[in-house]
């Protein structure tokens, strides 16, 4: 598929650039020095109406065919994954493939999975605002959702994976009748707190950037049962500037502890291996090396899902562009590569340790029974990711789905590497086993995988799923400063401005 | 003669009609809830914005559809009191979770676990940090909802027609409100035509039209 946007062609349009032109001689002129233009951050000049029409026609408007296919397919694949679940609990996990030897395999696999996948939407809602990184605005909705919805499917698999999943308020410091509390000094329960801080924190963080956006659809739909739930949700929000100046307070408070809680809960997920004498987990390097992996396979899910809802609404194109995907494909390399120097750098150690069972596991990893597994996961996660050297792949959509898939593919292996050969060859070799999925397994993996994209294409057809007021807000035109309003008349509207530009070319006989 | 009637009939129906508009006028008048005025783009806001402020009117707000960077200084508040709201929250979280950790742990219940102390303080930092973040993160949001009073499903604002059409898509609002001090309705739609809005509407509940 080739990179063929509509909207393009107007931001080369000799109008738009013959304004460019003047206003830089005028603001030249006048102040001895230019106005340079920031790039672009949303093609063909659009303006605040444009945006909200372009978002809000997506969830007004009728699901195209292809909606309707995938949310067949993801809904079937859900229910399976209730079904196979409903069964899990009701035999117990011996339906798996765990053995005694690998008591974690595929769900402690999955789990981490996709935590790993939910930490782009952070990085992307949090990290990159405090950055200041405008592109950030097309993509932050889609990717905070992509965390809850995330977070919910690797939530799932250490409950089920608990066998007796009624006990699950264990967990929490409740007082019981046995007077017994949980140990806090356990890496399992920091993950109780990490995961279910994670969630809440997220799902705060997306509704409070969706309210604004809930109120502009209220504002839009007519009466009648939609527009009630619409005007519920959204609080009764009118946008005046003494709920902005606490909105965007309260979003960047949001902003600054979630960047700190992403960095924490990978790192808590890594002390559940770390923190244990395993060989192949007890490594200092764990927690940087999972946050790492997590941004690197968010960021690849990420891109999975903007090319699905390319191909789904082809509208949005002009709010997520070409400049967005090379930005996301570049993040996917480097974190590749600091993924791929991590893998390295584990080998190093296990050989400059001296220990003999740490060199035993990773030359096992590499040459022993799961070989094929750990190879997979180098060829995808550290060499196909190099092909985004080259400008024109990162800016070619169907190489970066392929791609976007195959990272997701590798990461999946490094957390099945990680936690199975480990578990399959450790101190006592009377005791090693291979471990073999069975049908329930993979059931459960690719159901999960349902119930994500299930969540996720509700959400296309119900929300705004890209922040309009945030876009809006990066508009070149939304700068009260802009030289537009400063230079060319005081009170003047951008469109009425451009026609009047349109007009001054057409009086002097064209460009 | 009849056409004498006929004129006088026509006078009396203008005059009628003029001095029902006139009381319909005062009617509005009396009802105000506020005056709203549009205006052109965020520099046009940003300028009245500090304008009202300067014309000394308090219970004002200006509406946009996304926040307009300084229009806290042109509209003259001070910066939100949020920050510290969350940082009181944040810390009740972090004594409390280590309040929590080490009562459980050492005072109620205390076992050796792994050789760890009763009071490991290492082991008990990350959830001492998860609960701070959790309870700073629901404050933020909860009290951001406090400070701007929401949520509030019924405002003045909401009877202008033209309001609810443009202010969360494209249009820019400000409105004095009739619990001003100084508010005065043809004072102030007076002043909005002075500085240059558009569209100036008196707001008020609608009236029974029989």
């Amino acid at each position: 598929m080739r990179w063929d946007n509509p909207t393009k062609s107007s931001t080369s349009n000799p109008i738009v650039s013959m304004e460019t032109v003047t206003l830089k001689q005028e603001t030249h002129n006048r102040h001895h020095h230019v106005y340079v233009p920031e790039p672009e951050l949303i093609d063909g000049k659009p303006t605040f109406n444009t945006i909200t029409e372009i978002i809000c026609g997506v969830p007004e408007g009728k699901m195209p065919r292809l909606w309707w296919i995938l949310f067949g397919i993801s809904f079937a694949l859900m229910v399976m994954y209730l079904s196979v679940i409903a069964y899990l609990i009701w035999k117990g996990i011996g339906i798996w493939g765990n053995n005694n030897t690998v008591g974690w395999a595929w769900d402690i696999t999955n789990f981490v999975w996709w935590i790993g996948i939910g930490h782009a939407g952070t990085l992307i809602s949090a990290v990159l605002f405090l950055f200041r990184q405008k592109w950030r605005t097309s993509i932050n909705r889609f990717s905070e959702a992509m965390t809850i919805f995330a977070v919910i499917c690797a939530g799932m698999f250490p409950l089920i994976h608990m066998g007796r999943i009624w006990h699950a308020y264990w967990f929490l410091p409740l007082p019981n009748s046995m007077q017994m509390w949980v140990n806090f000094r356990s890496p399992l329960m920091w993950d109780v707190f990490a995961i279910s801080t994670y969630l809440s924190v997220s799902i705060m963080f997306w509704y409070v950037g969706l309210i604004p956006d809930l109120a502009t659809m209220r504002d839009r739909a007519k009466p009648g049962i939609r527009k009630t739930l619409l005007g519920l949700f959204s609080l009764g929000w009118r946008g005046g500037n003494r709920q902005w100046r606490h909105y965007e307070r309260a979003y960047t408070i949001l902003a600054g502890l979630s960047t700190p809680l992403v960095l924490s809960v990978h790192t808590i997920v890594s002390f559940d291996f770390a923190t244990s004498i395993i060989p192949g987990w007890h490594t200092t390097i764990f927690p940087p090396y999972f946050v790492a992996g997590a941004i690197f396979s968010g960021f690849a899910m990420v891109m999975t899902l903007v090319v699905i809802a390319y191909w789904i609404f082809p509208q949005i194109k002009q709010i997520i562009n070409e400049r967005h995907i090379d930005n996301m494909n570049k993040i996917i390399m480097v974190t590749g590569m600091m993924v791929g120097y991590a893998y390295g750098c584990e080998f190093f150690i296990a050989w400059y340790s001296g220990n003999p069972y740490e060199t035993s596991i990773f030359i096992k990893r590499a040459t022993g029974p799961y070989w094929w597994a750990y190879w997979s996961m180098i060829t995808c996660n550290v060499i196909v990711p190099q092909i985004f050297w080259i400008k024109s792949m990162r800016t070619n959509l169907t190489v970066s789905f392929i791609v976007s898939i195959l990272v997701n593919i590798g990461m999946w292996f490094e957390r099945f590497v990680i936690t199975v050969t480990s578990l399959s060859q450790d101190f006592l070799p009377s005791s090693w086993k291979y471990f073999n999925p069975t049908i329930y397994d993979v059931a459960c993996f690719v159901g999960s995988i349902g119930l994500f994209m299930t969540l996720f294409l509700l959400f296309l057809r119900y929300m705004p799923m890209v922040a309009m007021s945030e876009v809006k807000g990066v508009l070149p035109h939304a700068n009260p400063h802009h030289p537009d309003y400063i230079h060319r008349g005081q009170h003047s509207h951008p469109v009425q401005e451009q026609e009047k530009v349109a007009e001054l070319v057409t009086k002097n006989g064209g460009h | 003669m009849d056409e004498i009637k006929s004129q006088s009939a026509e006078e009396l129906k203008r005059q009628a009609e003029a001095t029902s508009a006139k009381a319909l006028e005062i009617l509005i008048e009396e009802e105000a809830e506020g005056v709203v005025a549009e205006f052109d783009n965020p520099h046009a806001l940003l300028e009245a914005a500090a304008k009202i402020h300067e014309a000394g009117y308090k219970r004002f707000e200006v509406y946009s559809p996304f926040p307009i960077h300084g229009m806290d200084d042109a509209m003259g508040l001070k910066q939100s009191p949020l920050g510290f709201i969350v940082f009181a929250a944040g810390s009740i979280g972090c004594l409390g979770a280590l309040l929590l950790q080490w009562w459980t742990s050492a005072v109620d219940y205390p076992i050796v676990y792994s050789g760890k102390p009763y009071f490991a303080l290492p082991a008990f930092i990350p959830i001492t940090f998860e609960l701070t973040v959790i309870l700073s993160g629901f404050t933020a949001m909860v009290g951001m909802f406090a400070l701007n009073r929401m949520p509030r499903f019924f405002h003045p604002m909401f009877y202008s027609e033209n309001f609810c059409k443009k202010a969360s898509n494209d249009g820019f609002f400000a409105a004095i409100f009739v619990w001003d001090e100084k508010f005065n309705v043809r004072e102030v739609k007076e002043f909005f035509k002075n500085i240059g809005g558009k569209n100036i509407e008196v707001i008020h509940r609608p009236l029974e039209t029989n």
